[in-house]
C-alpha cells in the first residue's frame, strides 16, 4: 500500500470569492424589488446601466494591468460594487452620473490600489461621494414614494433628461432625512402628520426592512459577521434616543434613524465589507460603534441629509490603526490590548 | 465655553488643517510612511504650534499692534517660529534626553511647516484673543496629529499591496490624500467658524 505525502491545504474549494459575491447580490434583491415598487423603475435602470459599465471597465482595466481578464472578472466584485452603486444612488440619474461614479469606483478606489483585496476604500462609497459633492443637484433628487412611471419614460429621463418628458408634473419629492434637516421649528410630530411624510417614511420603512431580510439572510449563511451591523446599529439606536429624550420634539427618534435613508444597506450590505473595514472581532465593533456615532452626528449637524457614504470613508482611513491596535492575541504570547 | 468648544471641533474635524485647509501638506506626505515617525511628529508639533500660536499672539499683541508694525506680521512670525523651536530644541536637549530623543530630529523640520504660520497668521485675521488663540494652534495641531496618524497606518497597508507601477509611492498617496479630503467634506457645515 502506498501512503503519498502530500502537504496542506488537503481540500481545496472553487473559487469561493465568486461564490459569496454572489449571495450578497442575491441577498440585495429583495431591496431591489421593492424600490422598483416604491421608485419605478429608476433603480432597476441604474442597476443594470451601472453593471455594464463596471464589467466593461473591470475587463479594460484588468487588461491594461496584463492579467488574466476571465479569471479576475469571475470574483463578481464588480458586480457587486455596481449592484451597491446602483441602489444607492438616486432613481433616474442621468447616465453620465452612473458613469461616473462606477468609473472613479472600480478604476480608482479599487484597480489603483491594486485591485480586489488591497483597495482601503470602499470602492462603492468613494464613487458616491465622489458624484454627490460634485453634482449635488441630480443627487438630491430622489423619486417620489409610489410614483408610476412607464419605462419608456423612465429611460427618457435617465437618458435624455427630464425636460423631455410630457405630461408629467414631477418626479422628485424630498425624503424624509431631507424634511427632517429642512424642518426649521416646526415640530418633529407635525411633521411625521404631513401627508408626504407619511407616504415618503413608510416607503422608506419598507426599503429598509428589505434590506435587514436581505443580510439576516446573509448573517444566517455566516458570510457577514454580527459584529460590525450589530455594534454600528446599537451606537445609532443609543445615541439617537439620548437626543431624543433630551428633546423629543427637535430630535427624531432611534426608530427614525435606524429605518430611513441608508442604515440598514449599510448596516448589512456596505460596513460588513471585507477588504476595507477593520479585520479582528474587537476592531469590527469599535468601527461599527463608530460609523453608527459618525452618521448620527452627520445627519443632525452637518448639512448633508445622510451620511452613510461620508462616515463609511471616514472609518475607512481609520481601519488601518484600528487593526493596529486590535490585534488579535497569538497563541502562548499576552494579549496586545490589555498590555 | 461653548465658543471654545466649537473652535475646537472646527479646527480638527471641519475646518481641518490638512484636508480641508491644505496647509501643512508637506509634513503630511513626508513624514507619513512609518506609524512610529508619525507618531513623534505629531507630539513634536502638538507642542510647538501650541506654543507658537501663544507667542505671535503675544507678539503681535503687545509689539506689533502699539507699534503700528502690523505690515511686519509675516516676517516677524517667521522668526517668532523660529526661536520658539529653535529654544525648545535646547530646553528639551538639556532638561529631557528621553523627550528629546523622541521628538529630537522633528523639531527644526516643523520650522518649515506652514501650518505654523498659518495658524499663527489666522489667530490675526479672526481676530482671536488670547485664550482662543492658543486652542485654535492646539486644535489645529490635533487635527494635524489625527490625520497624519491615521494617513500613516494607511499607507503601511497600501504599500503592502499589489499598487500598479507607475502609482507607487507618492502617487497613489495622493490620491489617497484626495479621497481623505472627500470624507472628510461630510462634516461640512457642522459648526459656522
Amino acid at each position: 500500500m502506498v501512503l503519498p505525502q502530500i502537504t496542506s491545504p488537503h481540500i481545496s474549494g472553487a473559487n469561493r470569492t465568486g461564490q459569496l459575491m454572489l449571495w450578497v447580490i442575491l441577498a440585495t434583491l429583495p431591496a431591489l424589488a421593492l424600490q422598483t415598487y416604491w421608485y419605478g423603475y429608476g433603480n432597476l435602470i441604474n442597476v443594470i446601466l451601472a453593471a455594464l459599465m463596471a464589467i466593461t471597465m473591470e475587463a479594460a482595466i484588468i487588461r491594461i494591468r496584463r492579467r488574466p481578464v476571465v479569471f479576475y472578472l469571475a470574483d463578481n466584485s464588480a458586480l457587486l460594487t455596481a449592484v451597491l452603486l446602483g441602489l444607492a444612488l438616486p432613481p433616474f440619474s442621468p447616465w453620465w452620473l452612473l458613469l461616473i461614479a462606477v468609473l472613479s469606483a472600480i478604476v480608482f478606489a479599487k484597480h489603483l490600489y491594486g485591485g480586489l483585496g488591497n483597495n482601503p476604500f470602499n470602492p462603492a462609497m468613494v464613487g458616491y461621494a465622489l458624484v454627490l459633492i460634485a453634482f449635488p443637484v441630480e443627487m438630491t433628487r430622489w423619486a417620489t414614494a409610489g410614483i408610476d412611471l412607464s419605462m419608456e419614460d423612465s429611460l427618457r429621463i435617465t437618458f435624455m433628461g427630464f425636460s423631455d418628458v410630457n405630461g408629467i408634473d414631477s418626479w422628485t419629492h424630498a425624503t424624509p432625512l431631507d424634511l427632517v434637516k429642512h424642518k426649521g421649528a416646526q415640530p418633529i410630530d407635525a411633521l411625521i402628520a404631513s401627508p408626504e411624510m407619511g407616504q415618503g417614511l413608510k416607503a422608506a420603512y419598507w426599503v429598509n426592512f428589505a434590506y435587514a431580510i436581505g443580510g439576516s439572510m446573509l448573517l444566517c449563511l455566516r458570510i457577514i459577521s454580527w459584529h460590525a451591523p450589530v455594534a454600528m446599529l446599537t451606537s445609532l439606536a443609543l445615541i439617537s434616543s439620548v437626543f431624543y429624550w433630551v428633546d423629543p420634539q427637535k430630535y427624531p427618534s432611534s426608530l427614525m434613524h435606524l429605518l430611513t435613508g441608508a442604515t440598514m444597506m449599510g448596516a448589512f450590505f456596505i460596513i460588513t465589507d471585507p477588504v476595507s473595514s477593520a479585520t479582528s472581532r474587537l476592531g469590527k465593533l469599535f468601527y461599527g460603534a463608530a460609523i453608527g456615532i459618525l452618521v448620527y452626528v452627520i445627519r443632525t449637524f452637518g448639512s448633508y441629509p445622510e451620511a452613510m457614504a461620508f462616515s463609511v470613508l471616514l472609518m475607512n482611513l481609520a481601519a488601518p490603526f484600528i487593526d493596529y491596535y486590535t490585534r488579535p492575541r497569538s497563541y502562548g504570547h499576552q494579549s496586545s490590548w490589555w498590555r | 465655553m461653548v465658543d471654545y468648544l466649537l473652535i475646537l471641533v472646527s479646527t480638527v474635524l471641519v475646518n481641518n488643517f490638512i484636508l480641508v485647509q491644505f496647509l501643512g501638506l508637506c509634513p503630511f506626505m513626508g513624514v507619513s510612511s512609518k506609524l512610529e515617525t508619525a507618531m513623534g511628529m505629531s507630539l513634536a508639533t502638538t507642542f510647538v504650534l501650541t506654543i507658537a500660536s501663544l507667542c505671535s499672539y503675544l507678539t503681535s499683541r503687545y509689539l506689533l499692534k502699539p507699534l503700528q508694525l502690523e505690515y511686519l506680521q509675516t516676517i516677524s512670525f517667521i522668526l517668532v517660529i523660529a526661536f520658539v523651536v529653535q529654544f525648545t530644541e535646547m530646553l528639551v536637549h538639556k532638561t529631557s534626553p528621553l523627550l528629546h530623543r523622541v521628538l529630537g530630529i522633528f523639531l527644526p523640520l516643523i520650522t518649515t511647516n506652514c501650518a505654523v504660520l498659518g495658524v499663527a497668521l489666522l489667530n490675526i485675521k479672526k481676530d482671536h484673543g488670547f485664550l482662543a488663540s492658543i486652542l485654535y494652534g492646539f486644535g489645529a495641531a490635533v487635527g494635524f496629529s489625527l490625520v497624519l496618524i491615521l494617513f500613516s497606518a494607511l499607507r503601511e497597508r497600501i504599500a503592502a499591496g499589489d499598487v500598479p507601477g507607475p502609482f507607487k509611492g507618492p502617487a497613489i498617496a495622493m490620491i489617497t490624500a484626495g479621497i481623505m479630503s472627500l470624507a472628510f467634506m461630510g462634516f461640512t457645515g457642522m459648526v459656522a467658524l
